[in-house]
């Protein structure tokens, strides 16, 4: 078994006035539900935002972290919404990022975590 | 009967896909796999000179590899976590309990999953083509570096890469889902026949082609109908390239400069591979399930029939295209199209084809412009589109055609006798 993170990017700014969210929402609660099913999920939610993100840095020689105003890297798109599921079959994993892509219109990038024979950094369940 | 290193060689090329594929399924580990054959023949290297070839080569070497392979691992406990990975590459490939398919269904042979692995979508197209050369082809990593022009280390760490890929990500080891089927062998095909054109006309370099890879795209692909017998576009693709590649002998002259098909001796055409092709095709083709790769060897198949150019079957040849593009609406399609039409209808009919094609940075459509635009006595255009595609072409041999034809063109309007 093992963990992928499907994540979508967003471009900036409020979505265009043509864009149907009701309609996203509920094509990605079909997704959703079928993940459910198929007892592979575990978490999936969007995020707000950019301009609502911090960026914090933190080094050895000064005492307090550097807190920044907006994210990380400044870019047109950003990591908009995330799903993770549990799956041993990366063909049905490619399938429902497929149809979480065609839902949104947007790009998708489906990525293993670290597997579970590398110590430290397994996903955890709780 | 002495078994020399040559015939060892060949049997390595002939079986690596078997033996890997099986032991791959076995271990669950491709690096082990590959290390287990290599085991193996090293062995053979040794044994099989002495004690002669074995009845099944193949059987040999698989239960040799098993053999060194368990040894390994018992060797080296380190390997615990490589086994590790195995049950995950297992786990993969679950037995579906609704129909019992995996087990009943059309896998026969272990080569068949490891041609759906090594071409999965997720994996690069470069990383497609290297690793099915690898494990499926028996190449080593020198011999795919060689024939794609790429340093040995640049090879090395993209099939470093692949196979790191397969591991981490968790791309399975099976033959796809029915559903998915039609498209994972649409990828199949499409890395074989790019193998296969890489060989015919090399892209970059100067021999016109480098044999290798299109002999070894038509092992694979003779491989693949073994194993897929009932797959029509499988069928295609083996006539499609067994078609063009009888007619390799006449496709350059003695200084290596390409012939086009209608000047070409077609004496020198390989009649067992033209005849090979021709019975294939016409096997796909009762099927009546038409794919891009039965059309297009159905189309050379109908120009491989004809005495010469002249006597070609163009009406065939366009109602084909006319198909084709039903299928792969795509502009070169239409510019190969307008190549019959011309032979069909007069080269100015072609000629209105060819506005709209978006092909301007494509050396064979100016290829087929200029000769359109020469056969309608507009030399000064043609000279110009000639020229065009010699910059476009990156291969040597091809370029100096294109420059000789763009030089006789300009010629022949210097000499207004010559206009037609």
């Amino acid at each position: 078994m093992k963990t992928y993170l499907i994540s979508l990017f967003s471009p900036d700014g409020p979505p265009p006035a043509e864009v149907d969210l009701g309609r996203i929402m509920a094509d990605l609660e079909v997704v959703n539900a079928e993940i459910r099913a198929a007892g592979s999920w575990v978490f999936a939610g969007g995020l707000a935002d950019q301009a609502s993100a911090t960026t914090i840095r933190r080094s050895d020689n000064v005492a307090d972290a550097v807190l920044t105003d907006g994210p990380f890297i400044e870019a047109k798109e950003h990591l908009g919404g995330l799903t993770v599921v549990r799956s041993d079959d990366y063909d049905v994993v490619l399938g429902w990022a497929e149809r979480i892509a065609g839902a949104t219109g947007l790009p998708v990038e489906v990525r293993p975590f670290v597997d579970q024979d590398d110590p430290g950094q397994v996903p955890t369940d709780r | 009967m002495t078994v020399t290193s040559a015939d060892i060689a060949r049997v390595f090329r002939a079986e690596h896909g078997r033996a890997v594929s099986v032991l791959i399924r076995a271990l669950g580990d491709i690096d082990l796999a590959e290390d287990a054959v290599q085991d193996a023949f090293t062995v053979a290297v040794e044994r099989w000179p002495r004690d002669g070839m074995p009845p099944s080569p193949a059987g040999w070497i698989i239960t040799t590899a098993r053999r060194r392979a368990i040894d390994r691992l018992r060797r080296e406990s380190t390997r615990e976590a490589r086994q590790a990975e195995s049950v995950a590459l297992h786990a993969a490939d679950p037995v579906d309990p609704a129909d019992g398919r995996d087990e009943e269904g059309p896998v026969k042979d272990e080569r068949l999953r490891l041609v759906f692995t090594c071409c999965h979508p997720a994996l690069s197209r470069e990383a497609q083509v290297a690793l099915t050369l690898r494990l499926l082809g028996g190449l080593t990593t020198a011999e795919i570096a060689h024939a794609y022009l790429v340093p040995e280390p640049t090879m090395a760490q993209r099939i470093v890469r692949a196979k790191s890929k397969i591991r981490t990500a968790g791309i399975p080891y099976r033959v796809p889902r029915d559903e998915d089927l039609p498209a994972r062998l649409a990828s199949v095909l499409s890395v074989l026949y790019l193998v296969f054109t890489e060989g015919h006309t090399a892209s970059v370099g100067d021999d016109l082609d480098r044999p290798d890879l299109a002999a070894e795209a038509i092992r694979l692909a003779r491989q693949l109908v073994e194993l897929m017998p009932d797959e029509p576009e499988a069928v295609g693709l083996l006539a499609l390239m067994l078609l063009t590649q009888a007619r390799r002998p006449a496709r350059t002259d003695a200084v290596g400069d390409l012939v086009l098909l209608a000047d070409q001796d077609r004496s020198l055409w390989d009649p067992t591979l033209l005849a090979e092709g021709h019975a294939l095709v016409r096997a796909c083709l009762r099927r009546n399930a038409p794919g891009p790769y039965q059309l297009q060897a159905a189309i050379n198949a109908v120009h491989t029939d004809a005495t010469d150019a002249a006597h070609t079957d163009w009406s065939q040849v366009v109602a084909l295209y006319d198909q084709l593009l039903g299928l792969a609406p795509t502009d070169v399609v239409r510019l190969n199209r307008a190549v019959a039409v011309a032979e069909l209808d007069g080269p100015d009919v072609a000629l209105g084809l060819l506005d709209g094609l978006d092909l301007t940075a494509y050396a064979p459509f100016h290829v087929v412009r200029a000769e359109l635009l020469e056969r309608l006595g507009r030399r000064a255009e043609s000279t110009t589109a000639w020229e065009r595609a010699a910059q476009l072409s990156d291969n040597a041999a091809q370029a100096r055609h294109l420059r000789a034809r763009a030089a006789a063109a300009d010629e022949g309007q210097q000499d207004p006798g010559r206009a037609t």
